[in-house]
This record gives structure tokens, C-alpha cells and sequence, in this order.
């Protein structure tokens, strides 16, 4: 804490405007330039790629060779399509149920309901891969293997702890006038439910966002219950595709890029919607 | 359980909490449980298992082979756990408060800072491993561009320097989840309370820290226990950069690539799945031991300040 | 609240989209999983291959599964891999769970031995095409007791140097035949200064053991002698033939790249193939993408000898096989693919559509590609040998293989001098393994 109190300091004795965009400006600068090298050198040679790293592309070193590749080999609009509803329904079901339990965990104080809050922490607490062998077995019991469907069951289950666990602290600080209040005018407690969801929005944009980022980003579970062409989500495709140009840099950058871009505006649509529920939750 | 006590129970509550707790029962906690179950179990030479009791936690612990592992990914954790708690959450809070107070572009910011956590281990891995790549030379001509080329060493390859590198990749990664975390927490907090400190003469830094910080503080809580259970339980980034083995010599080995290379085997070596859960289970043990002081004394008493 | 709805509706479209899954995804894998259930015999039936091999997914759709499906029409095959690195793991699961393909590529030695005795891989003993391979050729994925077969030996990789023929000629080296012809060489070329003399790094580890120790090593340890004395245990790490091999890795540090402790694997081969770098330590398996990356012209040497006119060694490592996954529904359909993969066309269509990956059958093959067909040629003019490590000495903890990545590397690091290394990795072995006597 003392680094930032340190720098918080300084800022407050130079009291200009200028510092705190600064110090901004800075981190975006090592936040973004990684990404900047990976998108600028997709689109160049091999050779420019190892010689000069930093230059734009020009006309000399300019090249889409690694795209064609990707492209000439790579089924990406069905990986890309995959990726999505996996994601967007995982996302769904948690956001939905999570809140819920989180809201009923909160809200409701009964025999054994801090320990159900601690049992539905557990999931975060063991390594996932452990139970790999059981989530199979259970899939392919439910008949489930190769199909998008035991992706989005296990993203659900795997991403609820987390959600319950951040959406707790959320529903803690709504004030519990607001409750009563709604309560005396006669309100069910589903109502009162749907009352205090917008109260939370900031944090279920949150974690909306980085729930969404793992399951796009995931190789294990496609790799294990959907491994099939047909149900292979874009991570899964771009990893097995990498194996035959490990050494060919074009398309390792190129098919980087395939795969970044997507979840890039997936984010910025998403950070959007959650810069608007957070206005709107302000502003109330 | 909340089905046995329904007699009881108002029936919201049921309805609010079964789809959660049954999805979660059935995928989650049953093959998890039952594989962590398997640390009380050993393989005889004829392919079955027999109950064990707590040799393999003893054999963890003190076997010749097991024991410097062990206690190697448990030191390497602490330090790449404290790395996290300290360094990013630091930097977390003060982007966080700066994004918060800046108007305009206070969306632009916080949408750019939190841009490296969209992006997948094997990009952040693949990128990290050019940029401190000797060859690639990236690093090195940033730092030649200020006079400082003389610093540069192939961080990620030398002994004394790995561990704190991949960490320092991994505080790059995730610094979005405890800023954005803190963020959306601050802009709760209703103008009317800051008004009234600033009628109160109370300038701004004075008002974050007697104001915003209390109010903040079971965030900062949530911030805190979230980045222990996730160091505690990290892999990916390690296993991305640094393989399973986690080299050179085990100076990136932390107790998640411990558990996967027991657990799975890796090249030549088998599984153990019986010493893995066992891996799996003083992890489990750690985090536990962690969220149950977390919800039983630091949020009791953030809540008890709080009234 | 308008805002709200927004996302509510949007929501609702996710929902849609979502509830069209489930319903989608049945409707399409029957007709992909019904033919494969419920087939009586002669119908047409999928088979699908589990392999890590990824780089070679295109040979196998255009290549090798259309000539067997030219063969025998009714049956299809599927070649699926998933990645390298997790491919143990993952096939240990799906054989776990049930849900592994029917055609298992066998890794060689105790990984696949260790399925079979589970009872994952069937028992191949009937299938009449291998009498067409030598037993030591077999030996990599046989029972201890030489009885049973269980998967069909594919390929072998040999180890060796690759060089840059156009940089050799600029500095006006030649192709070193022994240890002091090799470092002379190296020295040229690091007193020239054009080139880095040796493209490789020490990040991986296994580099440092793979392609150094076990590349050099069984000119020091006389290949199967040594190798089979460590497993009687007359033999040991910490004897001369394997310090010296490391003493020679420890000076080739002088040669390698700036910083090759963080080089990987991928760094090593842009180097060379970019023409930075004259000498790569690897093996025959890098053909494939060499000759299609380099813009100059490639040669191979092997590993240097002690002194000119010694008996040479190289390692010809039995690398790859393919079993039957004991669960299979179409046994029949499988054996019939395995019986093809032990004829003489799949062995010429395998060893050349991948170059550097040699057949272990008896069949002549010919080879049309000349850096193979010097690689195929070692096998006359020198004495083969498997990588030390492979076979019964790496069944325990702590893992031999592993021991030899981390430690070689470390050699070459310089954090551990030859000696130590030795010392350690014997240690280690005497810590769990006991020579049958």
C-alpha cells in the first residue's frame, strides 16, 4: 500500500491535473504494448519480424502470408461461432443463477448459511483439473461428450463460486432501508429481488467480463469433452492448428491475432453495456 | 441439504438457491471430492488401490524425492502470492481511484487497463517470451534506448530472476480484475457523502482516505482474499512459459504445476494420481485455511467498523 | 431503464441463441455417430485416431487416409490429434472416462506399456503384418517378457547436426568429423563472427537432452552397450563415457546464442532457419520444416567421433506406434487398419510424406528426399542405439527422463559442473531402481 500512497502523495503536492493522466497514460502504454507488437508483426514477413520488431509494416515487409494460412487451413467462422454461444450461454446461466444464490445467501440468514456460503466457495479452492476424469465420466453418461452443451455445463458450475462469492460482497452494501421499506409496501421477496439486481449491475458488468474471459480463453475442457471438429471452440482450433507452424512465425502471429481480435470486441461490446448499467446505476 | 431442511424453510430461499447448488453439486463438488479422495489411497504393483490412510501426505512430506518439491512450490507460491497481494493490488487501488475521478476519458482508461486480462495464457505467454527474448531483442533495445542495455539478462531463464519475472507477467495480466473490482466499488459511493466532505474543507486526498478507503474496505477484502485463492491456485501462465517441469532447475515450480505434473505425468514420467490428489489436497487445505480467516474474522470485523 | 431493457433483450437473444444448442448439436452428430454404433458387419464404419502429432493433420487427410480408404471403402478414418504437450494426460482421461478414439497413437516405451497393463490398449499379437518388423524394432512397445505386442511400430527419428552449407562455405569449414574437427569448426565460425556457431537455447530443457546429451552421447557410452550395462546396473551415470558427454555439452556453451538460457525451442529453429546461426543439434524429424523455411542450402553431419576411423553411434529412437484402444466398438474395422499400416505402402507413403521419420519395418523403402536418405544411410555405416533413458530406467520417482532435462540443462547453464550432474542423476536412479541381477 505504501507505493501508492507514496506516488498518491506526490500527486497531491504538485497538485496539478497533469500527474494522474500521466501515470495513466504510462500503464496504458505497457498494458497496450504487447498487444501492438503481437497485431503489427501479423502482418509482416518473417524475416522483418526478427530484424526489426518495432517497425509498422511498408510496403517492403509487408505481408499477409500468415493469414492466408490461417485461412486456407483453419475452419474459423464455425470455431468462432462455437466460441460465442459457449460463452454467451455460460455467461447467462451464471450471471442468472449466481446472482440468485448470492442475493439468497445474503439477504436470508438461516441454519447452515454460512456454511452453504463456504461449500459454494470450495470449487475455487481445488485445482478444476483434478475432477477432469469424473466431469467426463458423468458427461458421457449424460451422453454429453462432443457436444457444446457439457462445455456450458461445466463453465456454469465452475464459474459459480467466484460469482456468488464477489456478488456477495455487492449485496452486503446495499442498504437495508430499501429492503425494509419495499417489504412494508407489500412486495414479494422475488420483487425485492428484482429491486436491488440494478443496485448491482457495476458488479455483474464486472464479472460478466471476466467470467466470459476464461471460458473463451479455455483448452482443457474443449480439449477433453469437445475435442470433435464440429464442436471445437476457436482456442482449441488455433492451438491444435499452431502445432504444424510452431516455426513459422507469420502464421503463429497471424493465428495469435484470429484469436485475439474476437474476444477484443466481444470485451469492448461488453465493457459498453457495463459503462452504461454503471452510469445508469450512478446516476440511479 | 436445503431440499431435507424444506419443511422449515420459506420457499424462496429454496427457489433462489437449487439451480446453483445442484449444478455446482453435481459437476463440481462430486468429481472433485471424490478424486481429492483418492490422496487416502495407494496402487499396489497389481493395479489396485488400497486404503492408505495419511502415508501419502507423510511420504509428501518427508520422501527424499517428494519433500524438496514440496516445500520448493510452497516457497515459490508465498513469493509469487506476495508479489500479487502487494504489488498489484497497490497498483490496482491507485488506477482504480485515478480512473474513477477522471471524467472524460475515465472509460477509455478503464476499458485499455484491463485489455491484457481479456487475452488468453498462450497469447500473454507467446508475446512475454519475445519481448524478454535475447534473440528477438525487443527488451534489450528498450533498454539501449535509455542508456540502460548493460541491465539486460534473459530474466526468464536465469535461476534468480524467473520466478519473479513470470510473476511480474502475471501482475500485468490480472491487474484489470482488482482495478476494475475497486472501480466499480468507488463509483457506488454516493456523491451526497462526498459533498459533504468537501464542505467540510476536507481536500481530496484527505477525503479518499477517511472517506472513500472505509467504504471500500470490503472490497479491498474481496480484492485481498480473491488474489490468494487465485495465486494459490494459479498454473496456466507457469505452465504456458515455463512447462510443466517449470524450470530452470523447479525456479518457477509452484504448487499448481506440482499437482498437474504429479497428477498427469509429463513426458516419460506416469501419473500418480494418488500423490497428485494428495498435491491437490494441501492446496485445498492452504486456500480453506485462507477463506475461512477471511470470512469468520476479516469480514466480521469490516462489517462490525462498518456499523 | 431503457438502458436496462437493452441489455435485458439482449439477454434474451443470448437465451434463444443458446436454447438453440442442444437441439442443433444432436441433430447433427447422429449423422456422424449412428453408422458408427449399431453397424452390422460390412456397413460402412468411422474410425478415429488419437494422436499428439498436430503438424502432421494434413498429410494424414491427403495422403495416408485416402489411399487405406481406396483399399477398403466401408471403412472411414478420422485423424483427430489434440496438442503435444497434454496429450499423455488427455488420453489418460478419455481412456479413463471412456470417450478416447479407436486408434490410439502409442508413445514408446512405459507410457504405453503402463495403458496396456490397465487394460486401455488391446493385444495386437494376431496381427500378421508384424512379422514384417525386427524385434528391436518391436521392442518399444512390448511386454517385459517379450510375449505380447500392442501397438504396430511406425517410425523412427535420428539424431544429428543440420548446417548451413553457404555459411560453411563462407568461413571455409568443412563437415567435422571428430570431437576436435567439431570444436575447430565451432571456433571458425565464432572467430569469423557472421554467424552465431550454434543455434540453441537451454529455456526448454529438454533440448539440452534430447538433442545434446542423447545426440552425442552414444559415441562416449557405445550406444546398446552402454545403454543396456546401465539397465544391469554394471554401468553408471557417474562413469566416465556420461561425464565426459557432459563436459562436451558444458563447452558448447561458449558457442550458443547471447542469453540462450532464455532461447526456446521455436527461438532455436528462427535462428537457424533465418541463416543466423551455422550449426543446429537436433534430429532427422526437423526436415520437413527446415527445407521449407531456409532460403539456403541445408546439410547434416553426424555426431562427432573421438578419434577419426572409431565405430560410430547414432541414436535411432523408436519414437512412434499405433494401438487399438481395447474398448473399441469395431475391432474388426481397426485391425484392418493396423494390418495396412504394416505393409510396404504405408511405410513408403509414411516415410516419405514425412521426411525425417523413418519406417521400422523390413520393407526397402526408397526415399525421395536426399537429407532423409543421408540420415536412412547412418543406419549402414554406424551402430544404432535408443536414447538411454527410455526403456525400464525412467518406471520410477524421481523420473530419470526428466532428471536428464533438468540436469543437462543445468550443465549447460553452468549452475552444475559435469561431475555434479552425474552424481545426481545416479542418485536419483539408485534411490528406486534395482538391476535385475
Amino acid at each position: 500500500m505504501s507505493k501508492a500512497n507514496r506516488t498518491l502523495k506526490k500527486i497531491k503536492h504538485q497538485g496539478g491535473r497533469i500527474v494522474p493522466h500521466l501515470i495513466l497514460i504510462t500503464y496504458m502504454v505497457i498494458a497496450l504494448f504487447p498487444i501492438l507488437l503481437i497485431l503489427i508483426n501479423s502482418f509482416k514477413n518473417r524475416a522483418s519480424i526478427f530484424n526489426s520488431p518495432f517497425s509498422l509494416p511498408n510496403a517492403e515487409t509487408f505481408s499477409l502470408v500468415g493469414f492466408e494460412t490461417v485461412f486456407g487451413r483453419a475452419d474459423f467462422e464455425r470455431y468462432f461461432l462455437n466460441s460465442s454461444i459457449v460463452t454467451l450461454a455460460s455467461l447467462l446461466f451464471t450471471l442468472l443463477i449466481g446472482a440468485a444464490a448470492a442475493y439468497a445467501l445474503t439477504e436470508y440468514k438461516f441454519k447452515g448459511s454460512t456454511f452453504l456460503s463456504i461449500y459454494m466457495a470450495i470449487g475455487i479452492m481445488i485445482p478444476i483439473r483434478l475432477g477432469t476424469v469424473g466431469i467426463l465420466q458423468l458427461m458421457v453418461r449424460f451422453g454429453l461428450v462432443n457436444q457444446l452443451l457439457s462445455l456450458i455445463l461445466v463453465y456454469v458450475a465452475m464459474n459459480l463460486p467466484m460469482t456468488i462469492f464477489i456478488l456477495s460482497n455487492f449485496f452486503q452494501q446495499v442498504p437495508v432501508e430499501l429492503k425494509s421499506a419495499a417489504r412494508l409496501d407489500g412486495a414479494s421477496e422475488y420483487q425485492i429481488f428484482g429491486l436491488v439486481i440494478p443496485l448491482v449491475r457495476p458488479a455483474l458488468g464486472a464479472i460478466g467480463i471476466f467470467t466470459m474471459i476464461p471460458i473463451w480463453n479455455d483448452l482443457w475442457f474443449p480439449l477433453i469433452l469437445a475435442p470433435g471438429t464440429k464442436t471445437a471452440t476457436i482456442t482449441l482450433g488455433v492451438q491444435q492448428f499452431l502445432g504444424q507452424f510452431v516455426s513459422d512465425w507469420n502464421a503463429v502471429l497471424a493465428s495469435l491475432t484470429m484469436a485475439m481480435v474476437p474476444i477484443l470486441i466481444l470485451y469492448l461490446f461488453f465493457s459498453k453495456q457495463m459503462v452504461r448499467s454503471i452510469t445508469a446505476g450512478a446516476i440511479k | 441439504m436445503v431440499t431435507k431442511q424444506r419443511k422449515k424453510f420459506p420457499f424462496y430461499i429454496v427457489v433462489f438457491l437449487a439451480p446453483a447448488v445442484i449444478i455446482y453439486t453435481i459437476i463440481m463438488i462430486y468429481p472433485l471430492l471424490a478424486s481429492l479422495g483418492l490422496s487416502f489411497f495407494s496402487r499396489t504393483s497389481d493395479n489396485q488401490y488400497v486404503f492408505a490412510g495419511f502415508s501419502n501426505y507423510v511420504t509428501l512430506f518427508t520422501d527424499s524425492f517428494y519433500m524438496p518439491r514440496i516445500l520448493g512450490a510452497l516457497k515459490n507460491n508465498v513469493i509469487f502470492s506476495l508479489i500479487h497481494l502487494v504489488i498489484q493490488n497497490a497498483i490496482a487501488l491507485l488506477l482504480a481511484a485515478l480512473v474513477a475521478s477522471k471524467g472524460r476519458l475515465r472509460n477509455f482508461y478503464r476499458t485499455v487497463i484491463f485489455m491484457p486480462t481479456v487475452l488468453s495464457f498462450v497469447i500473454i505467454g507467446f508475446v512475454w517470451n519475445l519481448i524478454l527474448n535475447p534473440l528477438w531483442g525487443v527488451s534489450e533495445s528498450i533498454l539501449q534506448a535509455v542508456n540502460l542495455g548493460y541491465l539486460f539478462k534473459p530474466w526468464l531463464g536465469l535461476p534468480d530472476t524467473a520466478l519473479i519475472t513470470v510473476s511480474l507477467i502475471s501482475v500485468w495480466q490480472f491487474m484489470g480484475i482488482p482495478m476494475i473490482l475497486l472501480y466499480a466499488s468507488l463509483i457506488g459511493i454516493p456523491e451526497e457523502l462526498m459533498e459533504a466532505a468537501n464542505v467540510d474543507g476536507a481536500n481530496g486526498w484527505q477525503s479518499f482516505w477517511k472517506i472513500k478507503f472505509p467504504l471500500l474496505l470490503p472490497t479491498v477484502g474481496v480484492v485481498m482474499i480473491l488474489t490468494f485463492v487465485g495465486n494459490f491456485n494459479a498454473f496456466d501462465l507457469i505452465y504456458t512459459m515455463k512447462g510443466a517441469n517449470a524450470g530452470p532447475e523447479f525456479a518457477t515450480d509452484i504448487l499448481g504445476t506440482l499437482f498437474y505434473r504429479t497428477f498427469f505425468g509429463q513426458q516419460l514420467q506416469l501419473g500418480n494420481i494418488n500423490m497428485g490428489a494428495t498435491v491437490a489436497a494441501v492446496m485445498f487445505l492452504i486456500i480453506l485455511t485462507g477463506v475461512l480467516f477471511y470470512v469468520f474474522f476479516w469480514q466480521r470485523r469490516v462489517q462490525n467498523y462498518e456499523m | 431503464m431503457r438502458k436496462y431493457k437493452v441489455f435485458a433483450l439482449m439477454l434474451v437473444l443470448v437465451l434463444a441463441f443458446a436454447a438453440c444448442t442442444p437441439a442443433n448439436t444432436p441433430a447433427n452428430a447422429p449423422a456422424e455417430d449412428a453408422p458408427m454404433d449399431d453397424a452390422p458387419a460390412g456397413e460402412e464404419v468411422t474410425i478415429t485416431i488419437e494422436s499428439w502429432r498436430n503438424d502432421d493433420l494434413t498429410i494424414w487427410q491427403d495422403t495416408i487416409i485416402p489411399a487405406f480408404e481406396a483399399h477398403y471403402p466401408n471403412i472411414n478414418v478420422v485423424f483427430a490429434p489434440g496438442t503435444p504437450a497434454e496429450y499423455n494426460g488427455v488420453l489418460n482421461t478419455k481412456l479413463e472416462g471412456g470417450s478416447a478414439g479407436d486408434l490410439i497413437t502409442c508413445r514408446p516405451f512405459d507410457a504405453s506399456l503402463a495403458l496396456y497393463e490397465k487394460g486401455y490398449l488391446a493385444n495386437l499379437n494376431d496381427i500378421e503384418g508384424l512379422s514384417n518388423f525386427s524385434d528391436v524394432a518391436k521392442s518399444a512397445w512390448i511386454t517385459d517378457d517379450g510375449q505380447e505386442v500392442f501397438c504396430v511400430p511406425m517410425a523412427s527419428v535420428i539424431h544429428g547436426f543440420f548446417y548451413n552449407k553457404d555459411a560453411f562455405n563462407e568461413v571455409g569449414v568443412e563437415e567435422p568429423q571428430t570431437v576436435q574437427e567439431f570444436f575447430d569448426v565451432l571456433e571458425a565460425i565464432k572467430a569469423d563472427g557472421t554467424y552465431i556457431p550454434l543455434a540453441m537455447g537451454t529455456a526448454d530443457t529438454w533440448e539440452a537432452a534430447t538433442m545434446g546429451f542423447q545426440n552425442i552421447g552414444p559415441n562416449y557410452w557405445k550406444g546398446e552397450e552402454g545403454r543396456t550395462a546401465l539397465i544391469a546396473g554394471d554401468q553408471k551415470y557417474t562413469d566416465d563415457a556420461y561425464v565426459e558427454t557432459w563436459k562436451q555439452l558444458a563447452a558448447w556453451r561458449d558457442f550458443m546464442p547471447d542469453g540462450f538460457e532464455a532461447v526456446k525451442y521455436p527461438d532455436a529453429q528462427q535462428l537457424f532457419t533465418l541463416g543466423k546461426a551455422a550449426i543446429y543439434p537436433t534430429g532427422s524429424w526437423e526436415i520437413f520444416t527446415f527445407e521449407k523455411d531456409a532460403s539456403f542450402e541445408l546439410g547434416v553431419f553426424k555426431p562427432p567421433v573421438e578419434n577419426a576411423g572409431d565405430t560410430c553411434y547414432i541414436s535411432d529412437h523408436t519414437d512412434i506406434a499405433m494401438g487399438m484402444n481395447a474398448a473399441t466398438q469395431h475391432p474388426e474395422a481397426v485391425k484392418t487398419f493396423l494390418e495396412w499400416m504394416t505393409t510396404e505402402e504405408f511405410a513408403s507413403l509414411y516415410s516419405n510424406a514425412l521426411p525425417g521419420f523413418f519406417t521400422l519395418s523390413d520393407h526397402n523403402v526408397s526415399l525421395t528426399d536426399p537429407l532423409a536418405q543421408e540420415f536412412m544411410n547412418w543406419r549402414n555405416e554406424c551402430e544404432s542405439t535408443i536414447r538411454n533413458s527410455y526403456a525400464i530406467l525412467s518406471r520410477g520417482e524421481p523420473n530419470l527422463e526428466n532428471e536428464l532435462w533438468r540436469l543437462s540443462a543445468a550443465v549447460i547453464n553452468g549452475s552444475v559442473t559435469p561431475e555434479e550432474a552425474a552424481a545426481e542423476i545416479q542418485a536419483g536412479l539408485d534411490s528406486w531402481y534395482e538391476p535385475a541381477k
